[in-house]
């Protein structure tokens, strides 16, 4: 019972992670059918920004939760402007100029904080159930997960913004012509990515070494949750971190992490043979 | 190749190099007779993707998944037979599988083409995070142990079919790859000659047309990804043989991003331009390897964290330099490019006020 109660958990928190991870980027390209290959460096640049003030004496959550995601949203309006906006409409480039973007910073990165040692103490503590123990952190993160999906959900059902994001996005010409501001919406659009990504990042760096190419151990997934759960931004990340996150932990569980993660791999690729436009694409199409 | 018929300037051209090209060993050192052979190798692998994606219009952003699963199909058969005949073939044949396999899913499910990147990117991540946990001696296949992030070493190389004792040495190797080089360059330049090569150009260009005259588009696009993935194996393969080596550093992401980064720098839909990149960003990448391992540090104090630049010519900045203001201003690619500015110059020749047609 105890070591179910564990699996429970641990599956929970597989899905809630992958909810994090993958939520500003589905946010992004829902919205603005942007790929942003940098994924994995935004939540990097958010877990070197929370562990670095940590380190500097700034309280841990002021640097998680306001500090991370103020500086790599600001961030993603900069690159929103510099680089996607100049390529917007054209697929290909975007993705490669992003590219780009990804292993321009992991080389900065590389050169400027390089690997840094300090790592952090997990807050929180543990939990014992029955003979297991679990970190206090884990349910930290499952809960964060779901305020944040319930934000979002918020913000894009009931806010002004919120509106004009969901016109812009069903068509973009009707919304500029009735007066939207649509460029602004995209930019608006990207900075809620971005930080969110910061917030993912700077949320996991108590559970990981943040390394320069620490974007490599969350793209895949990210970017295979995204492309499962299709274009409908919040419902597809849910549903579809839901199916991954169970399958991937479940086989990690039985076999090794990597495995788990190939079996993620090969559940997308067929899940994509059979719903080419991800989840959403065929189900909960009028999601959010 | 008919274009190259009728300029006779490049026919000379193209002798003088091969000439040249195979007297070099009898002038230079070993050193750089090595460096050459990689060079041959990578501008293989540029060819491949430059069919993929130059003309094929698939963006297969994980290409070096191929290349890798060639070089160890290599690898581990060769460590277990002896004699390369049946290894090379099984290089070759295993990433074309795997592309038939992951093209069925692809094409098949018609996914769009960012999905395709995404996914080809994904698996060459994956297989890179599958080949580092095979770290322990128990991760064995006959008497190859795959050896994790230390890769396998050890090759033993090419050796003429049937008769093991006869191997390649350095330069029966650079002979090899210059050689497959130019034979997978005129293979490319036949097929795309021959109606296949038409009705897969005429596919990049307009996918829905294409289909409505009648044409299987998956299927094209299944094999044109296939064979670009053959051919990626085989490099994979010459590559493993050059080095007596392989390790999972193939399926990383810098290695397929300077894949990508060849083609889009020579040229989508040209040949040459991705085969002289290749040699050239290879070139600039050994050069800076080189630099990274010498002392080129500074510090700079920011808001009071001092931050050590270890070396600011990191290769991964001048990468991500290059994909970004290529894909910003010269998206074309340099052949084409100067391809372009050549036409203009002559066009505002011709079209000089009192020119021949100069209009009113």
């Amino acid at each position: 019972m105890d070591f179910a109660g564990i699996i429970v958990i641990q599956v929970l928190f597989a899905v809630a992670s992958l909810a994090l991870i993958s939520l500003g980027l589905a946010i992004i390209f829902g919205m603005m059918r942007v790929i942003n290959f940098a994924h994995g460096e935004f939540l990097m640049m958010g877990g070197f920004t929370t562990l670095m003030l940590f380190n500097a004496g700034v309280n841990l959550w002021v640097s998680m939760f306001v500090a991370a995601p103020l500086i790599v949203g600001v961030f993603g309006l900069v690159v929103e402007r510099l680089i996607v906006r100049p390529l917007y409409g054209r697929l290909f480039e975007t993705v490669l100029a992003t590219w780009g973007l990804s292993l321009l910073m992991i080389g900065i990165a590389s050169v400027t904080v390089g690997y840094y040692e300090a790592s952090m103490k997990v807050p929180f503590g543990s939990v014992t159930i029955g003979d297991y123990t679990e970190s206090g952190y884990t349910f930290f993160v499952i809960g964060l997960a779901i305020v944040i999906l319930i934000g979002a959900y918020v913000g894009l059902r009931y806010t002004q913004f919120g509106l004009l994001a969901r016109g812009t996005m069903q068509n973009p010409e009707m919304a500029a012509s009735l007066g939207v501001n649509i460029s602004r919406v995209y930019a608006t659009t990207f900075f809620v990515g971005s930080a969110l990504s910061g917030l993912a990042g700077a949320v996991l760096t108590p559970l990981v070494s943040v390394s320069p190419v620490i974007g490599f151990s969350y793209i895949a997934r990210a970017f295979i949750t995204v492309i499962g759960g299709g274009a409908v931004a919040l419902t597809g990340t849910i549903t579809a971190s839901g199916l991954f996150g169970s399958v991937s932990q479940v086989v990690a569980f039985i076999t090794t992490p990597v495995v788990g993660e190939v079996a993620l791999l090969v559940t997308a690729i067929v899940l994509i043979r059979l719903m080419p436009e991800g989840i959403t694409g065929r189900f909960l199409r009028r999601g959010l | 190749m008919s274009t190259i018929i009728q300029r006779p300037s490049l026919i000379a051209m193209f002798a003088f190099m091969l000439i040249f090209l195979f007297a070099v060993p009898q002038f230079t050192e070993i050193y750089i007779i090595n460096n050459l052979t990689v060079f041959a190798v990578m501008a293989t692998m540029a060819l491949s993707l430059a069919l993929v994606w130059g003309f094929g219009g698939i963006l297969s952003l994980g290409h070096s998944v191929f290349f890798g699963i060639g070089g160890y199909a290599y690898a581990i058969a060769v460590l277990n037979t002896g004699d390369s005949t049946f290894p090379i073939l099984l290089g070759i044949l295993l990433p074309v599988l795997l592309a038939c396999l992951l093209g069925y899913f692809m094409f098949y499910g018609r996914i769009s083409d960012i999905y395709l990147a995404v996914i080809t990117l994904t698996v060459s991540l994956i297989c890179y995070h599958l080949i580092v946990s095979t770290s322990g001696g128990q991760w064995r296949i006959g008497k190859a142990a795959i050896g994790g992030y230390n890769g396998i070493p050890g090759l033993p190389p090419i050796n003429l079919p049937g008769d093991p004792s006869q191997r390649l040495g350095f330069v029966g190797k650079y002979y090899l790859a210059i050689a497959v080089m130019f034979a997978a360059y005129f293979f490319i330049r036949w097929l795309l000659e021959t109606r296949f090569g038409r009705v897969t150009v005429s596919i990049r260009e307009n996918e829905t047309r294409s289909e409505l005259l009648g044409y299987d588009v998956r299927a094209y696009k299944l094999a044109v990804y296939a064979i670009g993935a053959g051919l990626a194996g085989l490099a994979g393969v010459l590559y493993a043989n050059w080095g007596g080596f392989i390790s999972p550093v193939v399926f990383n992401i810098f290695f397929t991003a300077q894949i990508i980064v060849w083609v889009m720098v020579g040229g989508l839909g040209t040949l040459v331009g991705p085969m002289l990149a290749a040699v050239a960003i290879q070139y600039l990448v050994t050069v800076l390897g080189a630099a990274a391992t010498s002392e080129i540090k500074a510090a700079v104090t920011i808001f009071g964290f001092k931050l050590e630049l270890k070396n600011f010519l990191d290769s991964n900045i001048v990468l991500g330099m290059i994909f970004i203001v290529f894909t910003l201003f010269i998206p074309k690619g340099v052949v084409p490019f100067i391809r372009d500015r050549i036409e203009q110059a002559r066009a505002a020749k011709i079209h000089q006020p009192g020119g021949p047609d100069a209009g009113p």
